[in-house]
This record gives C-alpha cells, sequence and structure tokens, in this order.
C-alpha cells in the first residue's frame, strides 16, 4: 500500500526533480544513439556547442525559447484555471493571421505602430480563437481538451486555405503571403546592436524576446498578486470554493482561455513579425503542442517556463546543429530526444519524486486523518 | 455475556506498535487485547490514532515496531489481502462499494472463483441466503447497490467481509453517515454478530454509541491507548476527560435570549437540487436578531439545500426571502450579493466548499471577501494587508498555528473550522448561517466555536443552525425547526422537547398526525 508523500522541499520541487528528469531522458537518448553506433558523448557535446557554443548559436535558442516562453505562458495560465488548453497550437496560428492582416492593411499607421498594432493583432485574433472553445466550455460543457484539438485543424484548415486561394500573390507559386513592410517587423537583436555598433551574428533573435520577458512579469502578477489571479486560482483549486465566494467559473474560464489565446499570439508576433515577415503555412510546426511540455516542466511558473523554454531552446537549435554534424542522427533523432525529454517532464514527471523525496528523509509518509 | 478469556486467546493482540510520519508520532507503543466475541470500542478525537492503528491491524501501513497476533499466533500483515486471510475484515467509513453492479457482483468482486462467473456468484448466492438467516442480514442479491439506502450499503460491506471469512470485523466511524434509525438497526445487527462469536472492533468519536453497544472500551489520546474500561464500569464524562485529558464542558453556559426584529424571511421557499428534485418543499419561517434558530434533521432531508438557497449559491424554483423585510430580488441573489447584504455563512463542508485547501491560511481567510479594498485599493493585491487581515483573525479565534502564510490543509480539521467561522464572524454579519460547525471538529474546538456562536447572539446577531448533531442542536438552540423530506414537521423550544420528540419530527411524523 502506498502512503502519501511529505511535500518536498521547494528548492527540490522547482530545481532537482526537473533536473533529475532531464537527466534520465538524455540517459535514455545515449542508449539510443549508441544503438545506431554513434558517440553518445560526442553527440551531447555536438548538441551543446551548436546551441551554446558560440553567439550565433545563442541567438537561434533564445528565438525558439522566446516562442516556447509565450506557448508555455499560454498553456500555463490554463492550468492555473484547472483547463487544459490544447488549443495553442491553432491559436497561435491564427494569431499569425491576425499579425499578417495588420500588418499588410494597417500600412498607414505611421513608423513602428505598425509593428505594436500588428503584436496585438495576433494577441487579438489568438484570444478570439481561444473564446470559442472557453465560451463552450463555459456555457455549454463541452470539454475543453476535445474542443481545443478539433479547433487545431480548423485552424490548419482555415490557414491552409486562405494562404492558397487569398493571401498567396498572384503569380506565386509558395502558399505564402506578400512580405511585410519594414515598420511592421520587429526588430532581430543584431540590428539593434548594430545601432549601438555591437557587432552579433545575424540571427533571427529578436526583441520579442522581452515581450515574452515582459509577458512572464505579468502573468506571475496577475495570476499571484491580482484579484482575478485569486480568482482563476480559486476555480482551479475548488470551483465549489469558488461559487461560494461569489465568483462564477463560467466567467473566470471565458477570460482565462482569452487571455491564454492572446499568449499564443506572442509566439506568432515572434515567427510572423520577426524572422519570416511574411505569413507561411505551418509556420507553429508544433511549438504550441511543445508548450504544454514547457508548462509543466515549468510547473506553470514564469520562472520554470523560462528555464524549461531555454531548455527546449537548446534542444531545437543544438538539435539541427547534431543533425549537421553526425549524418547517422537524423532530423527524426532529435524528435526523439525532445520526445523524451517531454515524456520524462512531462507525463513520467512524478516518477522521481517518490525516490528523490525518500533520499530527502528517510520517513516519507504523512499520517492518516 | 460471556468472556472466554480464560481459556481461549484474545482474538487480537497489538503489542508496542509504534507508527510515525515524519515528525508526526501517530501510535506510540501502543497495547491492545481484544478478547474474543466483544464489542470492543475505540474512541478517541480526531487524530488521535484510531485510524492509524486500524491501517495497521488492516495491512494499510506496516508499523514501525511492535507485533500483531491473531488467535494468539503472531502474524505479519503487510495487505489487506493477508489480513483477509487471517479472518480479518473492515467496514470503512467511505464504502468501497461499486454503485452500478448488484449486491451479488460486489460482493463476488475479488472472489469471483474462476474465469466464468456462473459457478462463483451461485456459491455466493447461496452464502448471502445463508448469512441473511443466520445473522438476519437479508438484502435482495439482485438489487442495484446504488439504489439502496446508506443503511443497505453499509449492510453490502458487512456481508462482504462475512463472506470472506471474517471473524474479526473493524468498524470505522461507521455511525457518520446513517440516521438514528439506520445506526439503532446497525447496533442490533452487531448484537448477532457478537452473539455467534465474531469479534467487533468499533471506532467512533460519538460517547454515546460506546455506551450503548460496546463491552469495553478503549480511549485513544495523541497516540497512545491511555484507558481501556469494562463499558458497565465507566460513564461518558470519564471518556470524555480521558479523551481530552481534561474536564470538558458538554453543556455549554448561555443566558435567555433577547429576539428583536425579524431580520431575516423565509416565504414558501421551494428549491431543486442539480437533477431537478425539489430537495425544498414550501419552507417558511422567520428568523430574528438576538435568537438561534436551530434546524434538525437528518442528514439529506433539505437542510443543505436551505444554507445554498439562503446564502445565494442555489437559485429558487419559487418563494421569496426578505432580508430586514425587504425582498431579495432573484437576479441579485448570489453569494456576493447576499455577502454585501450582511449574511454571512459558515459552510457544511468546509473541505469542498468553505476552504481553497492547496491556498495559503491568509488566502483561504478572505474568500467571498476577495474584492474588497482592505486587501489592496490598486491593480495588485497588498499582501501584507492580506497576512495581517488573516493573523488578526487567526489570533481572534485562536487558530493554531497562527502562521498566514501555512497551507491551509496543514492545519487541524477544528484550525480550519475555525479560519472559517474567523472569516465570516469578523466581518460582522447581520444574519449568520450556520451548516454543522464542529463535523470532525475536537471537543476542545467544539466547545470553543460553541461559545462563539452564542457570543454572536448576544451580541444581536440572527443565528441560524443546522446540524445532524442533535445534542449540539439543544446545547444551542433557543427554537427549533425539524425539517423531513423538504418540509418543516414541527418547532419546539429546546426546553420543551427531547430527542424521542424530535426524533419522531424527524421520521415525518408532523404535529396533526401525531
Amino acid at each position: 500500500m502506498s502512503s502519501p508523500l511529505k511535500p518536498l522541499p521547494v528548492w527540490a520541487d522547482v530545481a532537482l526533480i526537473p533536473l533529475v528528469n532531464v537527466a534520465a531522458a538524455f540517459v535514455i537518448s545515449g542508449f539510443v544513439v549508441l544503438a545506431i553506433g554513434e558517440n553518445p558523448l560526442q553527440a551531447v557535446q555536438s548538441l551543446i556547442l551548436g546551441a551554446l557554443g558560440d553567439l550565433g548559436g545563442i541567438g537561434y535558442t533564445l528565438f525558439y525559447a522566446t516562442s516556447f516562453i509565450f506557448t508555455g505562458l499560454s498553456v500555463a495560465i490554463c492550468f492555473h484555471a484547472g483547463l487544459f488548453n490544447i488549443g495553442t497550437e491553432g491559436q497561435a496560428y491564427i494569431g499569425g493571421l491576425g499579425a499578417a492582416l495588420v500588418a499588410l492593411h494597417f500600412g498607414f499607421l505611421p513608423g513602428y505602430t505598425l509593428a505594436v498594432a500588428a503584436i496585438i493583432g495576433a494577441a487579438l485574433f489568438g484570444a478570439a480563437f481561444a473564446a470559442i472553445p472557453g465560451y463552450l466550455q463555459a456555457y455549454r460543457d463541452s470539454h475543453i481538451v476535445i474542443t481545443t484539438i478539433m479547433f487545431n485543424y480548423i485552424a490548419s484548415a482555415i490557414m491552409g486555405y486562405l494562404l492558397v486561394n487569398v493571401m498567396r500573390k498572384p503569380g506565386q507559386m509558395n502558399a505564402e503571403s506578400a512580405p511585410f513592410r519594414d515598420t511592421a517587423l520587429v526588430p532581430q537583436f543584431h540590428e539593434v546592436l548594430a545601432y549601438f555598433g555591437i557587432k552579433w551574428p545575424d540571427t533571427p533573435f529578436n526583441l520579442s524576446f522581452l515581450l515574452a520577458l515582459l509577458c512572464c512579469l505579468a502573468v506571475w502578477l496577475l495570476i499571484w498578486r491580482t484579484r482575478f489571479g485569486y480568482e482563476i486560482r480559486t476555480v482551479g483549486a475548488n470551483p465549489t470554493a469558488a461559487v461560494y465566494g461569489g465568483i462564477s467559473p463560467a466567467r473566470v474560464t471565458v477570460i482565462t482561455t482569452l487571455l491564454s489565446g492572446a499568449l499564443a499570439g506572442g509566439m506568432a508576433a515572434n515567427v510572423i513579425l520577426g524572422d519570416q515577415h511574411r505569413l507561411i503555412l505551418d509556420f507553429v510546426g508544433g511549438f504550441g503542442f511543445v508548450g504544454i511540455a514547457v508548462a509543466l516542466m515549468g510547473r506553470a511558473h514564469p520562472v520554470g517556463i523560462v528555464l524549461a523554454a531555454i531548455l527546449f531552446g537548446i534542444l531545437y537549435q543544438g538539435g539541427a546543429e547534431l543533425a549537421f554534424d553526425m549524418p547517422k542522427i537524423s532530423r527524426d533523432m532529435i524528435v526523439v530526444i525532445q520526445g523524451l525529454v517531454v515524456l520524462f517532464a512531462g507525463a513520467l514527471e512524478h516518477m522521481f519524486r517518490r525516490p528523490v523525496a525518500t533520499l530527502l528523509a528517510r520517513r516519507t509518509t504523512h499520517p492518516p486523518i | 455475556m460471556t468472556i472466554a478469556a480464560d481459556k481461549a486467546p484474545p482474538a487480537i493482540e497489538l503489542i508496542g506498535i509504534d507508527k510515525s510520519f515524519g515528525p508526526v508520532h501517530a501510535n506510540d507503543n501502543v497495547n491492545l487485547v481484544v478478547e474474543r466475541g466483544i464489542i470492543h470500542g475505540i474512541v478517541g478525537e480526531n487524530g488521535a490514532g484510531k485510524s492509524t492503528l486500524m491501517s495497521i491491524l488492516y495491512g494499510f501501513y506496516e508499523a514501525d515496531a511492535g507485533e500483531i497476533r491473531v488467535n494468539g499466533e503472531p502474524v505479519r500483515i503487510r495487505s489487506p489481502r493477508e489480513a483477509i486471510d487471517h479472518g480479518i475484515g473492515m467496514v470503512h467509513q467511505h464504502f468501497m462499494l461499486v454503485p452500478p453492479l448488484s449486491v451479488l457482483e460486489n460482493v463476488m468482486l475479488g472472489a469471483e472463483g474462476g474465469p466464468l462467473l456462473a459457478e462463483g456468484a451461485g456459491l455466493i448466492r447461496k452464502q448471502l441466503a445463508e448469512l441473511g438467516r443466520e445473522y438476519g442480514l437479508e438484502v435482495e442479491p439482485d438489487a442495484i447497490v446504488g439504489e439502496l439506502s446508506v443503511g443497505l450499503q453499509q449492510r453490502v460491506e458487512i456481508l462482504k467481509a462475512l463472506v470472506r471469512g471474517a471473524e474479526i470485523l473493524v468498524l470505522d466511524e461507521p455511525t457518520a453517515v446513517l440516521t438514528p434509525a439506520e445506526a439503532d438497526q446497525l447496533f442490533e445487527m452487531l448484537r448477532v454478530l457478537k452473539g455467534q462469536n465474531k469479534t467487533i472492533i468499533f471506532i467512533t468519536h460519538k460517547l454515546r454509541e460506546i455506551m450503548n453497544l460496546t463491552d469495553r472500551v478503549s480511549v485513544m489520546r495523541r497516540g497512545e491507548i491511555v484507558a481501556t474500561l469494562e463499558t458497565s464500569e465507566t460513564s461518558p464524562p470519564e471518556l470524555a476527560d480521558a479523551m481530552v485529558g481534561r474536564k470538558v464542558i458538554l453543556k455549554i453556559e448561555k443566558g435567555p435570549a433577547r429576539p428583536g426584529r425579524v431580520a431575516l424571511e423565509a416565504k414558501d421557499l421551494v428549491v431543486r437540487d442539480d437533477r431537478g428534485v425539489v430537495r425544498l418543499d414550501g419552507v417558511s419561517f422567520a428568523l430574528r436578531e438576538g435568537e438561534i434558530l436551530g434546524v434538525a434533521g437528518v442528514a439529506g432531508n433539505g437542510q443543505s439545500e436551505l444554507l445554498e438557497a439562503l446564502s445565494g449559491i442555489r437559485p429558487l424554483s419559487s418563494g421569496e426571502i426578505l432580508i430586514d423585510g425587504e425582498p431579495v430580488p432573484a437576479p441579485k441573489r448570489n453569494p456576493q450579493m447576499e455577502r454585501l447584504l450582511g449574511v454571512g455563512h459558515v459552510p457544511e463542508d468546509r473541505h469542498r466548499v468553505g476552504l481553497v485547501m492547496p491556498f495559503e491560511a491568509c488566502e483561504s481567510a478572505m474568500l467571498g471577501f476577495h474584492r474588497e479594498p482592505v486587501y489592496g485599493t490598486g491593480l495588485l493585491y497588498d499582501r501584507r494587508a492580506i497576512i495581517g487581515d488573516a493573523l488578526h483573525k487567526m489570533k481572534a479565534f485562536d487558530v493554531r498555528p497562527p502562521s498566514p502564510l501555512l497551507k491551509t490543509a496543514n492545519f487541524s480539521g477544528g484550525n480550519q473550522q475555525k479560519i472559517v467561522l474567523a472569516r465570516e464572524i469578523e466581518r460582522n454579519p447581520k444574519i449568520l448561517l450556520v451548516g454543522q460547525p464542529t463535523r470532525g471538529v475536537d471537543i476542545g474546538a467544539i466547545e470553543f466555536i460553541h461559545k462563539r456562536i452564542v457570543a454572536q447572539r448576544d451580541a444581536g446577531k440572527a443565528v441560524l443552525l443546522v446540524s445532524v448533531e442533535l445534542d449540539e442542536i439543544f446545547a444551542l438552540s433557543d427554537r427549533i425547526i425539524v425539517l423531513c423530506a423538504g418540509r418543516i414537521t414541527g418547532e419546539r423550544r429546546p426546553e420543551e422537547t427531547n430527542a424521542q420528540d424530535l426524533g419522531l419530527l424527524m421520521a415525518g411524523v408532523s404535529e396533526r398526525a401525531a
């Protein structure tokens, strides 16, 4: 008979357990690399160097991390309200549509206000797309997991249709929009630094990163320091107590999913306005789903999310370099490694909890009350 | 009654049982001898270690030290399966039944006797019939468990244990979920089982049941057995003393009520539950300032819905609620508005409704008032104000430890309840709705809570008290109304009535019929 665990100290909860989980994922990945006849240590070296070995690598790593911070926050804010938003993928995709529409059609806006407006457009479109599942969950009892999964397909179909039939520039083969004008773009760091005379390699790492960090702070303040955050957490932890306390769970559900969709839109701003400079097919590319792993691994806390996002950024960037350095390790292998991290950090999150707790305190049980 | 202590070895001997959970010493060198063929009661406050001890006997936990002997033989019990093999059966407070399955299927669960069910089912059906005849435990084997009354469900639990060959039956707080009539039936059943030389261990914190039923009683306090007595040679005050280790006033001191104006009036309330079943059917009463109106009744006769309707959680199907003579219009009837109108509500279930267990105590202590400007006037909360406010409430209500940053779940039941009371009372409501204020609360805290409720009355507040504990209704109420099946079956003054009289009203024998 298992018995409930004594709560772990905070440092173990936020740092040690995730580290153990990631280490486990890497050990298993090492065996996989070994099995296909490559040297795992060399692979790790190649991965780390590719991601962090030079400024260019770091730029790409942080660019990916920015996207993961947005999608991670998007999933995490819903976690606090007890909602499992699987739709960040689709919400980010539709957010990209909002960014593109503003960037292409609001050219009359002066200077960089166009970029700001485009970012707001991304957030609004993401929020609007999340509103429907949120409303259905709140007032029609349609489970948000089911509706958001389906809405991802809807997003994909809408965007495919629009890019092929409506937004494609005539005479163009690629399913993509016309390029945006310069004032609609979020400046990349190497441009900003060049302005101050500092040299940085040309990478897509852009100012959206600062916006992501700002969003982290804002989410932290919202969840733990505002009335609405209190209501979110109450609904998530005990909906009947929320009703007793005069809180409307339906209202909280709708507003929380709106915020979640808006944060997902931030991911689109990073990629569309910061890197691609035009709307393209499938630019989200699974980053929304990885956001679930980021939120789980970061324990739905903004600081944890930043750390987890950087880890996944390293895996993406380092993985690409690794596939380049070691031809035997294909792009699919990288997906395997990332999958293992998701598996250990997300799905098997609690696997090492008991051994770690036992190690930390010999007596691990709790009196039955 | 024969206690064959001289010849047969005792059914159960627990020798030097020790169990710690981290820093908590739940069982401290416990020695307990349970003779064969008797009903042995174990009493103690919540957290005294009763459940831990029985969990060790039933194999849920292993003791850190000590020995268990069954019929004189030392045994190791590492799982419930091993406990069953040694003839120990347990009836849990929360039934371990599968509601959509039939009685037969539930009893058979885990004892199917092969891949095909027919043979095992026939065998069990025969056994059930035999047990029914032998012990008077008749249950229709094909009835669906979910449709049975709680009392009959408990009977199925007992049958499950007996079919598995239990000679020793452990019952953990078995009457908590029963009506008084069902409890009487249970006691009758247990006496018959005792007559058949079964051994029964009966855990409770209700002294009346111990006095009624048991042959011998052990008192636990803070993980130790402090006394084992012959029931016939002890008395409730002596047991209560042993449980808390000091004299307790079971009777609360209170002066006469001075009722004032009508503060809250209910007119023909009709309320349905979530499934649309009518739970309150034309309930009318008036609640005056400076009085405690007790609502008595067997649990599930509309008390919960009454509290939910008055506090704005549940809408009225028809009827009207007046506060200070003013009707509260339906769109405004929500918990937020009711609070602003001066209605405080201590809900029946603090775990599910009154508190948010993963929250810090200071956050639980502002639930429902969290929009008020005292907690910060700007966009953000003023943490210092929140913590200071909680500290003030916790000190006023002697919450231990007075640590606003401790998680709500880490407080004992009594202290959690004090947090709820402090939150609702410190806001100085005109009307206080109180549901089961001392459920799962130890005796020391009960006294404290009762005094605070009476103090509210003396301060001129209108108090509505819902409780399934008749002792509590008698101790606190100035006036008693009885609910049965959603209707008020009678109104009494406590000094003019007694438990039998109220029992009839609770059973639905209304005044006109009587």
